[in-house]
């Protein structure tokens, strides 16, 4: 149980600020969406919340502690991290990068025990990975490196995730398969869960909350139903889009207008436009 | 994290994390080394039957029991010429081996080799000037030059890591620039000086390309302490180096102390180095090539590269110093272009057979 606090953080690099005066908190047993334009400041709120860049101003606190008095090993044990298509050493296999999640456990004169290795391939199991176990990353696709990840990250076992696009590069099932598992996770084990995604209406359908980052600033947060609505698609995204009610749980759902104005003329019994 | 009961295999297959392999490749070549030691102790001018030789060793161990039958000059130079010799061979062949991985490691970068960030120019410096001194200073410590070549060794080190250092950071790019940079400078002014250096010229060449002919116990002792301590925290650090190959940022979010790991690693990885090259002279190829071809037979694990990579360049160093000294004697061959000539074919033949990725 954690909880992560944002304190009017305000963010760069070099010079330029990206992010002004951001504060919220995350929450354990929630699972956070952060939503916003291209280049809004999304990935370097996960690089402050990580220690990669310290911010400017404002404070990160996690469980009331200032995370830059927490050493990058135990940080690294509480906080863990799904990057955006990272760098991965080719010649090692899927099994050898998922195991490296125990590396902040373990001490300079430990060494991985049969638990270690029993905790990195049950995170197999559960991201459907353990068959590419043996192959050697520089040969997988990018949605098997991606659930690599997510592996790596649940062997990692730390109490809050940081995800950045996790669903970027997967199909549409092995999208929901993803979420599903995360949903999963951080109901069960009341984790502190972060995720930057693009798509607004997977954010929609999965995240207790939503922040929308415009311009450096948060937008709006709430609800994905109060934060998804035409209006704020129009004035941060610029673009036109329609925003539905999903027939079977009532969340909010868009589609966009491919540009002549025209309201696609959808054939779903209940749905109703909702602007 | 919790686990859904009735997973289906609870327990990974052994074969995941290839241990029992690398184990016994570990032992075997661990016994591979004793026995290359031991023929190299026996082979040379003299002819000394095989037995004779490990008896002659073993006499030493303070346990066992073994009277001399064989001559005083037999053991003399078992003991005091060869000995130490095959010894020395081995230490330098596993700093060189360890240190080269280390590099390859720490910079993400294939092509490092222990003399990237300017320890062999250095010392090659260092050692140049100390054979240009006037002849009374070496009448008063036999050890002139290696003293002069690991403390040219150390200062070239130091100048290029305050070139790279940017604040509390050492970007690995700009560490390598920098070294690279500063050998060449230092590298032009030991070509002046070997060209300016008149009757001195043949012993400054052949001290650059490395021999063991003058080795004794007294260089064993001097390097030993260093590599044993130095690749002793190598060792200590190889699951660290497995993180480290993610990137730098995915290093540290998995907790690794990504500036001290650097520091730690450079200042081990540099004094075997400048120990070993102090007193050989700069041998080159063991450095970069022992490491790959660790990594095409035994995988890219550095918990394993690692020691695997003590073993392997300790044998291939005896096996060039013995080829060095016995193919053309009573005239020795520079050790440096053994290394070439024999590794090289043998290093393109493991390339070319096992065509995957290897770093």
């Amino acid at each position: 149980m954690i909880k992560i606090e944002i304190q009017r953080v305000c963010l760069g690099y070099a010079h330029k600020d990206i992010l002004h005066d951001v504060s919220f908190q995350v929450l354990p047993g929630e699972l956070l969406g952060l939503i916003g334009p291209n280049g809004s400041g999304k990935s370097t709120i996960i690089r402050a919340l990580t220690r990669i860049i310290a911010p400017i101003r404002g404070r990160i606190l996690l469980d009331g502690k200032d995370i830059a008095m927490i050493p990058r090993q135990e940080l690294a044990c509480l906080l863990g991290v799904v990057p955006q298509l990272p760098l991965l050493p080719s010649a090692f296999t899927a099994f050898e990068v998922v195991l490296m999640g125990r590396n902040p456990h373990l001490g300079l004169f430990q060494q991985e025990s049969q638990r270690e290795l029993d905790i990195a391939w049950h995170a197999m199991a559960r991201t459907m990975t353990q068959h590419l176990a043996m192959r050697r990353v520089g040969e997988l696709s990018g949605g098997e490196i991606q659930c690599l990840l997510i592996a790596r990250v649940l062997t990692q076992e730390t109490s809050a995730i940081l995800l950045d696009e996790p669903t970027a590069n997967l199909d549409i099932g092995r999208q929901v398969e993803i979420l599903n598992l995360l949903k999963n996770l951080c109901r069960e084990n009341n984790l502190a869960v972060l995720a930057a995604l693009h798509d607004l209406n997977l954010a929609a359908q999965y995240c207790d909350r939503l922040i929308l980052i415009n311009d450096g600033r948060v937008y709006a947060q709430g609800t994905p139903g109060e934060v998804i609505t035409a209006q704020n698609i129009k004035e941060v995204y610029g673009a036109e889009g329609c925003v539905y009610t999903h027939p079977a749980n009532g969340l909010p759902a868009v589609l966009i207008n491919p540009g002549n104005g025209r309201t696609p003329n959808l054939k779903i019994k209940s749905a109703h436009v909702d602007v | 994290m919790s686990l859904p009961p009735g997973l289906s295999s609870q327990t990974p297959p052994s074969h995941l994390v290839r241990w029992h392999s690398r184990i016994y490749a570990i032992a075997g070549l661990f016994v591979l080394l004793i026995v290359i030691a031991a023929l190299a102790t026996t082979i040379g001018s003299v002819k000394i039957p095989f037995l004779t030789t490990c008896q002659i060793m073993l006499s030493r161990l303070p346990w066992l029991h073994i009277t001399p039958f064989w001559p005083s000059g037999v053991e003399t130079i078992v003991l005091e010429i060869r000995l130490p010799r095959v010894i020395l061979a081995g230490l330098v062949g596993a700093a060189l081996a360890t240190a080269g991985a280390t590099y390859q490691g720490l910079f993400r970068n294939p092509l490092a080799d222990p003399y990237l960030i300017g320890v062999a120019q250095g010392a090659s410096l260092g050692a140049v000037i100390g054979f240009l001194l006037p002849a009374t200073w070496h009448g008063m410590a036999a050890g002139v030059i290696p003293l002069f070549a690991f403390t040219g060794a150390i200062i070239s080190t130091a100048i290029v890591y305050g070139l790279a250092r940017v604040g509390k950071t050492l970007p690995v790019t700009t560490l390598i620039l920098a070294g690279v940079a500063l050998g060449a400078l230092l590298g032009s002014i030991v070509s002046y000086l070997i060209i300016s250096s008149g009757e001195k010229m043949h012993s400054i060449i052949f001290w650059l390309m490395g021999s063991f002919s003058l080795s004794q116990w007294a260089d064993v002792r001097y390097v030993l302490p260093y590599v044993v301590v130095g690749t002793g925290v190598i060792l200590l650090y190889a699951r660290r180096l497995n993180v480290m190959q993610l990137d730098e940022e995915q290093a540290q979010q998995l907790g690794i102390n990504v500036e001290r790991l650097k520091i730690v690693l450079l200042v081990a990885a540099t004094l075997i180095t400048a120990a070993a090259v102090s007193f050989v002279g700069t041998i080159g190829f063991v450095g970069i090539v022992i490491p790959h071809a660790v990594r095409l037979l035994w995988g890219a694990d550095h918990r394993f590269l690692l020691p695997l990579s003590v073993l392997t360049g300790a044998i291939f160093l005896i096996l060039a110093d013995l080829i060095a000294r016995t193919v053309q004697a009573p005239t020795e061959i520079p050790i440096g272009v053994i290394t070439a000539i024999c590794g090289a074919p043998f290093f393109l033949y493991l390339l070319r057979r096992r065509k995957r990725v290897i770093f």
